[in-house]
Protein backbone atom coordinates (compact mmCIF):
# COMPACT_ATOMS: atom_id res chain seq x y z
CA UNK A 1 0.00 0.00 0.00
CA UNK A 2 1.67 3.15 -1.11
CA UNK A 3 1.25 6.25 0.93
CA UNK A 4 -0.29 9.23 -0.76
CA UNK A 5 1.78 12.30 -0.23
CA UNK A 6 0.02 15.50 0.62
CA UNK A 7 0.00 18.07 -2.13
CA UNK A 8 1.64 21.37 -1.33
CA UNK A 9 -0.78 24.20 -1.72
CA UNK A 10 0.09 27.85 -1.73
CA UNK A 11 -2.58 30.06 -0.26
CA UNK A 12 -2.83 33.74 -0.95
CA UNK A 13 -1.95 35.64 2.17
CA UNK A 14 -4.28 38.48 1.35
CA UNK A 15 -7.55 36.66 0.75
CA UNK A 16 -6.59 33.12 1.90
CA UNK A 17 -7.80 31.52 -1.35
CA UNK A 18 -5.56 29.50 -3.60
CA UNK A 19 -4.10 32.20 -5.89
CA UNK A 20 -6.03 31.08 -8.94
CA UNK A 21 -9.25 32.09 -7.23
CA UNK A 22 -8.03 35.53 -6.22
CA UNK A 23 -9.73 37.02 -9.25
CA UNK A 24 -13.05 36.12 -7.68
CA UNK A 25 -12.13 37.52 -4.31
CA UNK A 26 -12.74 41.01 -3.07
CA UNK A 27 -9.15 42.17 -2.97
CA UNK A 28 -7.87 41.11 -6.35
CA UNK A 29 -5.51 44.04 -6.77
CA UNK A 30 -3.72 43.50 -3.51
CA UNK A 31 -3.64 39.73 -4.09
CA UNK A 32 -1.86 40.28 -7.37
CA UNK A 33 0.70 42.53 -5.76
CA UNK A 34 1.33 39.98 -3.06
CA UNK A 35 1.71 37.14 -5.53
CA UNK A 36 4.13 39.09 -7.68
CA UNK A 37 6.31 39.59 -4.67
CA UNK A 38 6.03 36.23 -2.98
CA UNK A 39 5.72 33.81 -5.87
CA UNK A 40 6.78 35.49 -9.11
CA UNK A 41 6.79 32.21 -11.05
CA UNK A 42 3.18 31.55 -10.16
CA UNK A 43 2.30 35.11 -11.02
CA UNK A 44 3.84 34.61 -14.41
CA UNK A 45 1.79 31.48 -14.89
CA UNK A 46 -1.49 33.05 -13.91
CA UNK A 47 -1.38 36.62 -15.12
CA UNK A 48 1.15 36.92 -17.93
CA UNK A 49 -0.24 38.00 -21.28
CA UNK A 50 0.23 34.55 -22.74
CA UNK A 51 -1.73 32.93 -19.95
CA UNK A 52 -4.53 35.41 -20.28
CA UNK A 53 -4.67 34.96 -24.02
CA UNK A 54 -4.64 31.20 -23.86
CA UNK A 55 -7.27 31.06 -21.17
CA UNK A 56 -9.94 29.45 -23.24
CA UNK A 57 -13.38 29.86 -21.93
CA UNK A 58 -16.49 28.21 -23.19
CA UNK A 59 -18.53 31.21 -22.30
CA UNK A 60 -19.49 33.79 -24.85
CA UNK A 61 -17.53 37.01 -24.81
CA UNK A 62 -20.40 39.12 -23.55
CA UNK A 63 -21.04 36.89 -20.59
CA UNK A 64 -17.40 36.85 -19.71
CA UNK A 65 -17.35 40.61 -19.86
CA UNK A 66 -20.36 40.88 -17.64
CA UNK A 67 -18.82 38.63 -15.05
CA UNK A 68 -15.65 40.64 -14.91
CA UNK A 69 -17.62 43.85 -14.74
CA UNK A 70 -19.64 42.59 -11.83
CA UNK A 71 -16.52 41.46 -10.07
CA UNK A 72 -14.83 44.79 -10.60
CA UNK A 73 -17.83 46.54 -9.12
CA UNK A 74 -17.82 44.25 -6.13
CA UNK A 75 -14.14 44.79 -5.59
CA UNK A 76 -14.56 48.52 -5.72
CA UNK A 77 -17.32 48.34 -3.19
CA UNK A 78 -15.26 46.20 -0.92
CA UNK A 79 -12.34 48.59 -1.10
CA UNK A 80 -14.56 51.46 -0.14
CA UNK A 81 -15.93 49.44 2.70
CA UNK A 82 -12.48 48.64 4.00
CA UNK A 83 -11.51 52.27 3.78
CA UNK A 84 -14.57 53.22 5.79
CA UNK A 85 -13.83 50.62 8.38
CA UNK A 86 -10.29 51.85 8.75
CA UNK A 87 -11.54 55.38 9.23
CA UNK A 88 -13.95 54.15 11.85
CA UNK A 89 -11.21 52.32 13.61
CA UNK A 90 -8.97 55.35 13.62
CA UNK A 91 -11.76 57.58 14.84
CA UNK A 92 -12.81 55.38 17.71
CA UNK A 93 -11.02 55.36 21.00
CA UNK A 94 -10.35 52.96 23.78
CA UNK A 95 -11.52 53.82 27.21
CA UNK A 96 -9.80 52.64 30.36
CA UNK A 97 -11.84 53.47 33.38
CA UNK A 98 -10.50 53.27 36.87
CA UNK A 99 -13.29 52.65 39.30
CA UNK A 100 -12.86 52.96 43.01
CA UNK A 101 -14.20 50.00 44.86
CA UNK A 102 -13.34 51.19 48.32
CA UNK A 103 -10.65 53.54 49.56
CA UNK A 104 -7.57 51.74 48.44
CA UNK A 105 -8.93 49.21 46.03
CA UNK A 106 -9.73 49.81 42.40
CA UNK A 107 -10.89 47.89 39.43
CA UNK A 108 -10.41 48.96 35.85
CA UNK A 109 -12.81 48.51 33.01
CA UNK A 110 -11.63 48.55 29.41
CA UNK A 111 -14.16 49.27 26.70
CA UNK A 112 -14.20 50.26 23.06
CA UNK A 113 -12.05 47.41 21.85
CA UNK A 114 -14.73 45.60 19.88
CA UNK A 115 -14.10 47.56 16.65
CA UNK A 116 -10.57 46.22 16.38
CA UNK A 117 -11.42 42.55 16.00
CA UNK A 118 -9.75 41.62 19.23
CA UNK A 119 -10.79 38.47 20.97
CA UNK A 120 -12.02 39.85 24.28
CA UNK A 121 -12.00 36.53 26.05
CA UNK A 122 -8.39 35.87 25.15
CA UNK A 123 -7.33 39.37 26.07
CA UNK A 124 -8.95 39.07 29.46
CA UNK A 125 -7.09 35.81 29.98
CA UNK A 126 -3.79 37.44 29.11
CA UNK A 127 -4.51 40.30 31.48
CA UNK A 128 -5.36 37.86 34.21
CA UNK A 129 -2.08 36.02 33.86
CA UNK A 130 0.00 39.13 33.15
CA UNK A 131 -1.13 41.04 36.19
CA UNK A 132 -1.89 38.00 38.32
CA UNK A 133 -5.37 39.23 39.02
CA UNK A 134 -8.91 38.30 38.16
CA UNK A 135 -10.18 39.53 34.83
CA UNK A 136 -13.48 38.92 33.16
CA UNK A 137 -15.50 39.89 30.13
CA UNK A 138 -18.90 41.40 30.77
CA UNK A 139 -21.56 43.06 28.74
CA UNK A 140 -22.11 46.65 29.72
CA UNK A 141 -25.21 48.79 29.54
CA UNK A 142 -24.90 49.34 25.78
CA UNK A 143 -24.66 45.60 25.16
CA UNK A 144 -21.02 45.95 24.30
CA UNK A 145 -18.32 43.84 25.76
CA UNK A 146 -15.83 45.22 28.18
CA UNK A 147 -13.09 43.75 30.29
CA UNK A 148 -12.98 44.16 34.03
CA UNK A 149 -9.63 43.71 35.70
CA UNK A 150 -9.30 43.57 39.44
CA UNK A 151 -6.68 45.90 40.85
CA UNK A 152 -5.32 49.22 39.68
CA UNK A 153 -3.31 48.31 36.62
CA UNK A 154 -4.58 50.99 34.29
CA UNK A 155 -1.13 52.29 33.32
CA UNK A 156 0.18 48.86 32.47
CA UNK A 157 -3.01 47.97 30.65
CA UNK A 158 -2.75 51.15 28.64
CA UNK A 159 0.80 50.35 27.59
CA UNK A 160 -0.20 46.85 26.63
CA UNK A 161 -3.18 47.91 24.56
CA UNK A 162 -1.16 50.57 22.79
CA UNK A 163 1.43 47.98 21.90
CA UNK A 164 -1.30 45.62 20.71
CA UNK A 165 -2.82 48.25 18.47
CA UNK A 166 0.56 49.21 17.12
CA UNK A 167 1.12 45.62 16.09
CA UNK A 168 -2.06 45.81 14.11
CA UNK A 169 -0.81 48.91 12.38
CA UNK A 170 -3.18 51.29 14.09
CA UNK A 171 -1.01 54.02 15.49
CA UNK A 172 -3.39 56.92 15.70
CA UNK A 173 -5.85 55.31 18.04
CA UNK A 174 -6.42 57.18 21.23
CA UNK A 175 -6.33 55.30 24.50
CA UNK A 176 -7.92 57.36 27.21
CA UNK A 177 -7.71 56.92 30.92
CA UNK A 178 -10.50 58.09 33.16
CA UNK A 179 -10.78 58.14 36.88
CA UNK A 180 -14.21 57.36 38.10
CA UNK A 181 -14.80 58.19 41.71
CA UNK A 182 -17.54 56.47 43.52
CA UNK A 183 -20.32 58.86 44.30
CA UNK A 184 -20.48 59.66 47.92
CA UNK A 185 -23.37 58.00 49.56
CA UNK A 186 -25.52 60.40 51.50
CA UNK A 187 -24.46 59.57 54.97
CA UNK A 188 -27.17 59.37 57.46
CA UNK A 189 -26.51 61.74 60.27
CA UNK A 190 -25.43 59.97 63.34
CA UNK A 191 -27.78 60.52 66.15
CA UNK A 192 -25.90 61.04 69.26
CA UNK B 1 -24.22 25.58 5.77
CA UNK B 2 -21.31 27.74 6.81
CA UNK B 3 -22.35 30.92 5.13
CA UNK B 4 -22.81 32.60 8.44
CA UNK B 5 -20.55 30.86 10.84
CA UNK B 6 -18.46 32.50 13.49
CA UNK B 7 -16.80 31.68 16.75
CA UNK B 8 -20.08 32.32 18.51
CA UNK B 9 -21.58 29.25 16.91
CA UNK B 10 -19.11 26.98 18.66
CA UNK B 11 -20.70 25.41 21.70
CA UNK B 12 -18.10 23.14 23.16
CA UNK B 13 -14.81 21.53 22.38
CA UNK B 14 -13.53 18.32 23.84
CA UNK B 15 -10.88 15.73 23.19
CA UNK B 16 -12.26 12.50 21.84
CA UNK B 17 -11.36 9.03 23.01
CA UNK B 18 -8.81 7.16 20.96
CA UNK B 19 -11.32 4.40 20.32
CA UNK B 20 -13.80 6.94 19.00
CA UNK B 21 -11.00 8.35 16.88
CA UNK B 22 -10.33 4.94 15.37
CA UNK B 23 -14.01 4.55 14.67
CA UNK B 24 -14.10 7.95 13.03
CA UNK B 25 -11.17 7.05 10.82
CA UNK B 26 -12.66 3.79 9.66
CA UNK B 27 -15.98 5.47 8.99
CA UNK B 28 -14.28 8.17 6.99
CA UNK B 29 -12.42 5.59 4.93
CA UNK B 30 -15.67 3.66 4.51
CA UNK B 31 -17.16 6.72 2.90
CA UNK B 32 -14.23 7.49 0.62
CA UNK B 33 -12.45 4.27 -0.24
CA UNK B 34 -9.65 5.94 -2.16
CA UNK B 35 -8.66 7.61 1.07
CA UNK B 36 -7.22 4.50 2.67
CA UNK B 37 -3.54 5.11 1.88
CA UNK B 38 -3.75 8.70 3.08
CA UNK B 39 -5.84 8.42 6.20
CA UNK B 40 -2.88 7.94 8.50
CA UNK B 41 -1.33 11.17 7.35
CA UNK B 42 -4.62 13.04 7.65
CA UNK B 43 -5.32 11.75 11.13
CA UNK B 44 -2.07 10.29 12.50
CA UNK B 45 -2.42 7.33 14.82
CA UNK B 46 -0.94 9.03 17.83
CA UNK B 47 -2.70 12.34 17.38
CA UNK B 48 -5.46 13.70 19.52
CA UNK B 49 -8.54 14.73 17.62
CA UNK B 50 -10.73 17.44 19.06
CA UNK B 51 -14.46 17.41 18.66
CA UNK B 52 -16.00 20.85 18.30
CA UNK B 53 -19.73 20.90 18.62
CA UNK B 54 -21.49 23.77 16.91
CA UNK B 55 -24.86 25.25 16.21
CA UNK B 56 -27.33 23.24 14.09
CA UNK B 57 -25.91 19.85 14.98
CA UNK B 58 -22.69 20.47 13.12
CA UNK B 59 -19.67 18.72 14.54
CA UNK B 60 -16.17 19.64 13.55
CA UNK B 61 -13.18 17.42 14.07
CA UNK B 62 -9.84 19.07 14.31
CA UNK B 63 -6.40 17.52 14.44
CA UNK B 64 -3.32 19.55 15.31
CA UNK B 65 -5.20 22.83 15.20
CA UNK B 66 -6.60 22.28 11.77
CA UNK B 67 -10.17 21.40 10.99
CA UNK B 68 -9.95 18.11 9.15
CA UNK B 69 -13.53 17.09 8.62
CA UNK B 70 -16.99 17.84 9.80
CA UNK B 71 -20.08 15.87 10.41
CA UNK B 72 -23.63 16.83 9.67
CA UNK B 73 -26.04 14.09 10.69
CA UNK B 74 -24.45 10.96 9.26
CA UNK B 75 -22.25 12.40 6.57
CA UNK B 76 -18.59 12.93 7.12
CA UNK B 77 -17.39 15.76 4.94
CA UNK B 78 -13.73 16.66 4.43
CA UNK B 79 -12.65 20.25 4.93
CA UNK B 80 -11.42 22.01 1.80
CA UNK B 81 -7.82 22.18 2.99
CA UNK B 82 -7.81 18.40 3.11
CA UNK B 83 -9.38 18.18 -0.33
CA UNK B 84 -6.63 20.45 -1.60
CA UNK B 85 -3.97 18.25 -0.08
CA UNK B 86 -5.36 14.93 -1.24
CA UNK B 87 -7.32 15.77 -4.36
CA UNK B 88 -7.22 12.29 -5.84
CA UNK B 89 -9.07 10.75 -2.89
CA UNK B 90 -12.45 12.29 -3.48
CA UNK B 91 -14.92 12.00 -6.34
CA UNK B 92 -14.77 15.12 -8.43
CA UNK B 93 -17.12 17.13 -10.58
CA UNK B 94 -16.39 20.33 -12.44
CA UNK B 95 -18.49 23.41 -13.05
CA UNK B 96 -18.11 25.95 -15.82
CA UNK B 97 -16.54 29.36 -15.38
CA UNK B 98 -19.81 31.18 -15.15
CA UNK B 99 -20.72 29.30 -12.01
CA UNK B 100 -17.61 30.05 -9.98
CA UNK B 101 -18.83 33.42 -8.81
CA UNK B 102 -22.05 31.99 -7.47
CA UNK B 103 -20.48 28.98 -5.85
CA UNK B 104 -18.05 31.25 -4.03
CA UNK B 105 -20.96 33.12 -2.57
CA UNK B 106 -22.48 29.90 -1.37
CA UNK B 107 -25.13 29.06 -3.95
CA UNK B 108 -26.19 25.51 -4.60
CA UNK B 109 -25.08 24.21 -7.96
CA UNK B 110 -27.66 23.98 -10.70
CA UNK B 111 -27.55 21.17 -13.21
CA UNK B 112 -26.80 23.27 -16.31
CA UNK B 113 -23.60 24.45 -14.63
CA UNK B 114 -22.50 20.83 -14.46
CA UNK B 115 -23.44 19.76 -17.97
CA UNK B 116 -22.31 22.69 -20.12
CA UNK B 117 -19.18 22.68 -22.25
CA UNK B 118 -16.76 23.87 -19.60
CA UNK B 119 -18.04 21.49 -16.98
CA UNK B 120 -17.14 17.87 -16.40
CA UNK B 121 -18.98 14.99 -14.87
CA UNK B 122 -17.35 11.60 -14.45
CA UNK B 123 -18.24 8.88 -16.94
CA UNK B 124 -19.50 6.47 -14.35
CA UNK B 125 -22.48 7.23 -12.23
CA UNK B 126 -22.07 8.71 -8.76
CA UNK B 127 -24.86 7.78 -6.41
CA UNK B 128 -27.33 10.27 -5.08
CA UNK B 129 -26.44 11.81 -1.70
CA UNK B 130 -22.73 11.15 -1.98
CA UNK B 131 -20.18 13.81 -1.13
CA UNK B 132 -18.22 15.25 -4.03
CA UNK B 133 -15.46 17.80 -4.40
CA UNK B 134 -16.25 20.57 -6.82
CA UNK B 135 -13.69 21.94 -9.22
CA UNK B 136 -13.93 24.73 -11.75
CA UNK B 137 -13.11 25.19 -15.39
CA UNK B 138 -9.46 26.14 -15.86
CA UNK B 139 -8.64 25.83 -12.17
CA UNK B 140 -6.47 23.30 -10.49
CA UNK B 141 -7.82 23.28 -6.96
CA UNK B 142 -11.24 22.52 -5.58
CA UNK B 143 -13.47 25.42 -4.69
CA UNK B 144 -16.23 23.68 -2.80
CA UNK B 145 -17.49 20.47 -1.28
CA UNK B 146 -21.06 19.42 -1.75
CA UNK B 147 -23.63 16.69 -1.54
CA UNK B 148 -25.38 15.36 -4.61
CA UNK B 149 -29.09 15.96 -4.60
CA UNK B 150 -29.53 13.63 -7.55
CA UNK B 151 -27.23 11.03 -9.04
CA UNK B 152 -24.92 12.21 -11.80
CA UNK B 153 -26.85 10.19 -14.37
CA UNK B 154 -29.97 12.03 -13.36
CA UNK B 155 -28.17 15.36 -13.56
CA UNK B 156 -27.25 14.53 -17.14
CA UNK B 157 -30.76 13.51 -18.12
CA UNK B 158 -32.89 15.96 -16.16
CA UNK B 159 -30.55 18.97 -16.49
CA UNK B 160 -32.74 21.23 -14.44
CA UNK B 161 -32.83 22.55 -10.91
CA UNK B 162 -30.41 22.00 -8.07
CA UNK B 163 -27.87 19.25 -8.68
CA UNK B 164 -25.48 19.67 -5.79
CA UNK B 165 -26.08 21.15 -2.41
CA UNK B 166 -22.97 23.13 -1.52
CA UNK B 167 -21.86 22.44 2.03
CA UNK B 168 -18.51 24.11 2.32
CA UNK B 169 -16.82 26.55 -0.06
CA UNK B 170 -13.79 28.80 -0.30
CA UNK B 171 -14.19 31.82 1.90
CA UNK B 172 -17.09 30.64 4.01
CA UNK B 173 -17.29 30.72 7.79
CA UNK B 174 -15.51 27.42 8.24
CA UNK B 175 -12.76 28.37 5.83
CA UNK B 176 -12.14 31.57 7.75
CA UNK B 177 -12.41 29.98 11.15
CA UNK B 178 -9.12 30.32 12.96
CA UNK B 179 -8.31 28.19 15.91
Amino acid sequence: MSEIVAKEIIYCEVCSYPPEYCEFGVSFKRCKEWLLEAHPDLYEKLYSDDALASKVSTLSVEREEKISQDLAKKQLKEEAKQERELQKKLASKVLIKRIERNRRKHIISISGLEVFNIDMKKLSKTFASKFATGASVIKNAEKKEEILVQGDVSDEAKDYIEKLLEEKGLNGVEVEQIDEKKKKKPTTPVVA
Amino acid sequence: MFKKFTKDDVHSRSNIKSSAQRGLKSKFVGQFEALEPAIDSIIPKKSQAILIKCEDKIQLYSVENEIVLFQHFDDLIPALKIVHKYPQCFPRVQVDRGAIKFVLSGANIMCPGLTSAGAKLPEENIENESIVSIYAEGKENALAVGKLVMSTDEIKSVNKGIGIEVLHYLGDGLWNLKE
